[in-house]
């Protein structure tokens, strides 16, 4: 009455092995982004560069970081949708420098609607993304050289929205003003 | 010669025989049941965090946009982490003594990033990109559920590959326009699969290739 065990025995230390190891299909022998790195001294997947390295790319990135794009309907909606992505939560969604962070205790920015912004050429905007200002870090790692040109774009449309002379508006857009009033 | 086993035996072998049966045929159910519970997937259980981050916070009353830290999720296949200078952006001068942020603090001078815990993580056998899906209109609400309603982020569906199929066989009333993917109030119109399927010609959707076993696995 011993033998049927013996012989069942293999089979089922067989099935309590697959179903209890760790899958070497689930978990391959190569590393995924963010995923701890044995091989590496400092344990990351994604290594650093070598110092001094220079990327594939990295001159049109200066390239485009120097010249600015023509201005064209697409490049201001670009920039407001990004603007409303990195910005709006200081600035605000007019510029005012009162956005939902500022509530909660960030220091208050300069709201973008003062004679020194107005009068500031664009390449400011694009240099304070670049490298920050003051207790404003730098968004150069989020993004990328021609939305900074495109954020630039949209300060600019959201400073003559609050600047516009009355006698410049379409006479259609002057009689709403009038009704309104 | 006498009998060995008295009459009631039969019947003993034969109770035997089904109690063998039903713990067999049970244990397989539970077994199999036990595979699919929320206990074995972590449907809805949320692992630790080096820090107590909210997404209830940040992305809901807050109304920070996703990709303000997941910058990455518009041009790769990673959504990605958001490196602690991220949190620094505001943290440097916001809740600068809450013992809370004491880890985000010293990441950032040590240079040690945080070790956050995934709670989304395919089998390495499975390829997934979410730049394709982004772009094509499945919003993050699809896969991630209210996430700007959870204070510790959790999943809400076990990523089986029938519930990848259910929707690379029919994705039309799953599509919304781009530019609301990132907006998880959006509420279909009463029509969705007319709004869909306009979605599917305009990308070039071809639901008879996406369930391809190659689109997954590559
Ligand atoms: C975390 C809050 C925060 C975010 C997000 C933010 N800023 Fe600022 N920004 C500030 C603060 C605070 C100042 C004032 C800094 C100071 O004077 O020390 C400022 C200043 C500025 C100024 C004025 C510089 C000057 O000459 O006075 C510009 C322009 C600006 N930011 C643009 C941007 C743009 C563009 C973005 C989005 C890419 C952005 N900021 C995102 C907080 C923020
Ligand atoms: C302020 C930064 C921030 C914002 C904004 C943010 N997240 Fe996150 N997200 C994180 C951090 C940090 C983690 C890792 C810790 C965790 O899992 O909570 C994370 C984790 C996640 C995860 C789980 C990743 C995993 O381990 O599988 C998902 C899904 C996610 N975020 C989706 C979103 C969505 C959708 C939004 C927009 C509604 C969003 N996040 C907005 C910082 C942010
Ligand atoms: C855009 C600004 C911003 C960013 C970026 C940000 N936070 Fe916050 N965080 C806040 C604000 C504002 C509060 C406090 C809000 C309040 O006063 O109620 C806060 C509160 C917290 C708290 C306190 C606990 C809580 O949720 O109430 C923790 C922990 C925290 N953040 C972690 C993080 C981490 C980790 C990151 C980076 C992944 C991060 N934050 C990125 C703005 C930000
Ligand atoms: C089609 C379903 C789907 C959509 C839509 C989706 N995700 Fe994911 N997400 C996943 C899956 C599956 C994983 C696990 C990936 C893995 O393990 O390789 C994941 C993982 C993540 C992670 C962890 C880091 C990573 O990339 O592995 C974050 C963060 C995340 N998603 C954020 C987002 C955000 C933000 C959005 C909306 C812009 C979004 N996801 C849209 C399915 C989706
Ligand atoms: C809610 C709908 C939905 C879900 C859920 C979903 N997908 Fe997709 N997936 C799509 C759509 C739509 C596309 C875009 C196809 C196109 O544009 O051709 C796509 C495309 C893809 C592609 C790229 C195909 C190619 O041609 O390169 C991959 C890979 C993929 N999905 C993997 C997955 C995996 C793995 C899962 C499950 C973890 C998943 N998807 C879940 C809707 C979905
Ligand atoms: C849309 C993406 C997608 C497609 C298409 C797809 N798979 Fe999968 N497959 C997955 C995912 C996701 C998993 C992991 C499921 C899990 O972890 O439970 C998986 C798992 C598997 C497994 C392992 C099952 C297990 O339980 O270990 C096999 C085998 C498999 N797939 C075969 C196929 C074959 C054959 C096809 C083509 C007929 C196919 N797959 C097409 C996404 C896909």
């Amino acid at each position: 009455m011993t033998r049927p065990v013996p012989r069942l025995a293999p089979l089922l230390a067989l099935i309590l092995l697959v179903a209890g190891c760790d899958d070497p299909m689930v978990d391959q022998a190569k590393y995924e982004a963010y995923e701890k790195a044995e091989l590496f001294p400092d344990g990351k997947t994604n290594q650093p560069p070598v110092p001094g390295t220079i990327a594939r790319g990295q001159l049109d990135y200066f390239a485009t970081l120097r010249q600015r794009p023509p201005l064209t309907r697409a490049l201001v909606e670009r920039g407001r949708e990004r603007f409303d992505i990195f910005c709006v939560p200081c600035h605000g969604r007019t510029g005012d420098g009162d956005g939902m962070i500022v509530r909660r205790g960030f220091p208050s920015p300069p709201s973008y609607h003062t004679e020194r912004l107005r009068n500031a050429p664009t390449e400011h905007f694009v240099q304070v993304v670049t490298n920050g200002y003051g207790v404003m870090y730098s968004y150069a790692d989020r993004v990328p050289p021609a939305d900074r040109w495109a954020i630039a774009a949209y300060i600019r449309a959201l400073q003559l929205s609050q600047d516009f002379p009355v006698a410049r508006l379409s006479d259609e857009a002057r009689s709403r003003l009038e009704e309104a009033r | 010669m006498a009998q060995i086993f008295p009459p009631v035996a039969d019947t003993c072998v034969k109770l035997a025989g089904i109690a063998v049966a039903v713990l067999v045929v049970g244990g397989l159910m539970v077994a199999g049941g036990a595979v699919r519970s929320d206990w074995l997937t972590r449907v809805g259980v949320a692992p630790d965090q080096p820090v107590p981050f909210s997404h209830k916070h940040h992305a809901g009353e807050l109304g920070i946009d996703c990709r303000y830290c997941h910058d990455d999720v518009e041009r790769s296949a990673s959504a990605g982490f958001p490196p602690t200078k991220t949190c620094m952006t505001c943290h440097s001068q916001l809740w600068t003594n809450a013992e809370a942020l004491a880890p985000v603090r010293s990441s950032f001078t040590t240079g040690e990033p945080l070790a956050w815990n995934r709670v989304h993580d395919l089998p390495d056998y499975v390829y997934f990109n979410h730049s394709i899906h982004v772009a094509h209109g499945v919003g993050c609400v699809e896969c991630h559920g209210r996430i700007d309603r959870m204070n510790r982020v959790a999943k809400v569906h076990a990523l089986y590959m029938s519930w990848c199929l259910d929707c690379h066989r029919d994705p039309a009333p799953h599509l919304r326009p781009p530019e609301r993917v990132f907006d998880l109030d959006w509420q279909p119109p009463a029509d969705a699969r007319a709004l869909g399927s306009e979605l599917v010609a305009r990308f070039g959707i071809e639901p008879a290739n996406l369930d391809s076993c190659y689109v997954c696995h590559r």
